[in-house]
């Protein structure tokens, strides 16, 4: 096997947003069947084709770090947890759509996991508030997904995608909309920072 | 003449309890969450408010404020009856059933079933314990009471016995384990090795099974019979090895979840250790050394109790202290915990974390705590002296409550040793665990 690069990605949000689904669904391709509480850290990996059919082509490993817990757990398990947060190449955020407080908590998941970054610019001082410029000299890449639109009645449909419009701009990302055919990807909203 | 005021003054202050039970579910139990059930909240904030108003009532009583008592002692009471054995069993069972898939059709139907179920439980708990004498009718109050008193009285003892446990062996710092810097990082570097570890095996099932795929779409293209015995035998060589990598990575993410909940345990017991040496720290430890007498006595006391065949007579004031006490034990005890118990409540805790179940431990809670009061005022009713006894005597007609004192004791003896049993247990346990690389 020629030597492969190493490329992780962290998975972040509440519990029960649908972080395990999605890792399984974009690893295994197929949909997982008996979600379960995530005790700790699950990983999987994704065998990803960068720049198919070009001579550049090269293939990655994808390790998606699927981290569990709440925004609200004791300190004991934060700074456990910072122990998967070292040498990150980019942080899927995941959010569910049915649910606002697990938009609302993105915010704090983010700094937890950029306060932890060991790049120089990744010095942040923060006292849990939320500041846009923080994110401006972010070198890691975010990606922001919410899950479970089918289960959003039709009519407020347009409200939440006017929310997650604002939540995109505040993480000054650009919003990519995608439906897919199953259950759980709904809209992608990609940041790439310069 | 100021029987109004006091009156008003009691609505009040129900109010009052009602808006501050609101107030701690959107604070503290769903601070994560977003709120889509009011009716959750408000079950909630009625069982909280009318909890503490019985409580209100008692004091009342002691300090002989209040002579349209009777009617308030009523209201509450029925009311309380009524949401603690209709209200809240339905909706526990209405929410379980809506989040189990199959059933979520006929919703209504099932809840109700469970419903039915849990009546024929609640109805067949009198039958084992004395608790009523032949007087009374089926639909009396007192077979309400009767029962909510049983269970209640049940979680208060165990909760009581393990609180009295639990409490002075947290606060003592006595009990700490030491816990180093050079710990934590050596139980970090085998976590993040064992999650390299699983990282190297799945990307070789990765690429295995895409190789598998390729050569799958090689195969439809290529003809011949030896091809074909060459491409069955290694697939089923290809397949075998997977399935014993995969068993691997299993056995090894069990591995990595026990060492991530393993140094969870080792970061808690390190701020504990650091806490204690603060002021406040050394503050609790020594109240932990008070308590740790306090525990003692108490075992000894609901010993001698149930030797001697005595009724323990305290006093209210007392009695008001030890719930608080008991109470803020186990407060104390959800954030600081050991080894196996690390393992139950951090999957506890992650369980309730949950959007789904958390409309479900709300209502738990707010069935046990009604169940709670409700049977501190059946016990308190004992110590008090017998001036006051009448109008709860009264109002709660005529039950056993000698039955519920020597229950209390035996469920708190029992509860007290076994906690220590375990928690001994958990520490020995502890130590070795952690220390074997």
């Amino acid at each position: 096997m020629a030597s492969l690069d190493r490329v992780k990605v962290l998975v972040l949000g509440d519990s029960g947003v649908g972080k395990s689904s999605l890792v399984h669904l974009l690893c295994q391709n197929q949909v997982l069947g008996n979600p379960s509480w995530t005790v700790g850290c699950s990983v999987d990996v994704r065998v990803q084709d960068y720049k198919e059919g070009t001579p550049d082509e090269k293939t990655y490993y994808i390790e998606l770090w699927d981290v569990g817990g709440s925004v609200g757990s004791s300190s004991s398990v934060k700074s456990t947890r910072a122990v998967f947060y070292n040498s990150v190449n980019g942080i899927i955020l995941v959010h569910d759509l049915t649910n606002k407080k697990s938009s609302q908590n993105l915010y704090r998941w983010s700094l937890e996991a950029l306060n932890k970054d060991s790049s120089p610019t990744g010095v942040i001082v923060s006292n849990g508030d939320y500041d846009r410029e923080q994110f401006a000299e972010n070198p890691v890449p975010l990606l922001l997904i919410g899950t479970k639109f089918d289960q959003i009645p039709e009519n407020k449909r347009s409200e939440v995608l006017n929310r997650t419009a604002f939540l995109s701009e505040d993480f000054n990302a650009e919003e990519i909309n995608l439906v897919c055919a199953r259950v759980v990807l709904f809209s992608l909203k990609f940041s790439l920072s310069t | 003449l100021w029987l109004l005021p006091l009156n008003i003054s009691i609505i009040l202050s129900q109010v009052l309890f009602f808006g501050f039970g609101w107030l701690f579910f959107m604070r503290q139990l769903f601070k994560d969450y977003e709120v889509r059930q009011y009716v959750v909240q408000v079950v909630f904030s009625v069982t909280f408010a009318f909890s503490c108003t019985m409580f209100e009532l008692i004091i009342f009583e002691i300090l002989g404020a209040l002579s349209s008592r009777y009617f308030h002692w009523k209201l509450n009471l029925y009311v309380i009856l009524l949401v603690l054995i209709f209200v809240v069993p339905f909706y526990i069972g209405y929410f379980v059933v809506s989040n189990i898939r199959l059933l979520q059709r006929q919703r209504l139907l099932f809840a109700c079933m469970v419903w039915f179920t849990f009546m024929y439980f609640f109805w067949k708990l009198g039958d084992p314990f004395p608790i009523l004498s032949p007087k009374h009718g089926i639909l009396s109050i007192e077979q309400l009471i009767s029962r909510v008193g049983v269970i209640g009285v049940t979680l208060m003892a165990l909760l009581s016995g393990f609180g009295a446990v639990n409490c002075p062996y947290t606060y003592m710092s006595y009990f700490l384990r030491n816990v180093t810097d050079s710990d934590i990082l050596a139980l970090e570097r085998r976590l993040l090795q064992t999650m390299d570890m699983i990282v190297s095996k799945k990307k070789r099932i990765a690429m295995t099974r895409r190789q598998m795929y390729q050569r799958g779409e090689d195969q439809n293209k290529q003809t011949g019979f030896w091809n074909m015995i060459k491409s069955v035998t290694s697939t089923q060589a290809g397949s075998e090895n997977l399935s014993l990598i995969q068993q691997e990575v299993d056995a090894l993410e069990e591995l990595s979840r026990q060492l991530f909940l393993e140094t969870v345990d080792l970061q808690a017991t390190k701020e504990r250790i650091e806490y204690s040496k603060t002021f406040q720290g050394k503050y609790f430890n020594f109240l932990g050394y008070f308590f740790s007498i306090y525990c003692v006595w108490k075992i000894f006391m609901a010993t001698i109790n149930i030797v001697f065949d005595r009724v323990g007579k305290t006093d209210p004031v007392t009695r008001g202290i030890e719930i608080t006490v008991n109470y803020l034990g186990i407060q104390f005890d959800v954030r600081n915990t050991h080894m196996q118990p690390v393992i139950i409540s951090l999957s506890f805790f992650y369980a309730i974390s949950s959007s789904k179940s958390s409309n479900v431990i709300v209502l738990v809670l707010a069935q046990i705590m009604g169940m709670y009061f409700v049977s501190s005022v059946l016990l308190m009713r004992m110590s008090m002296p017998l001036e006051y006894r009448s109008i709860v005597s009264e109002v709660l007609g005529e039950l056993q409550f000698n039955f519920y004192h020597r229950w209390f004791d035996v469920i708190f003896l029992v509860s007290a040793l076994s906690s220590i049993l375990f928690l001994y247990l958990a520490h020995k346990q502890a130590p070795e665990k952690h220390m074997a690389l």
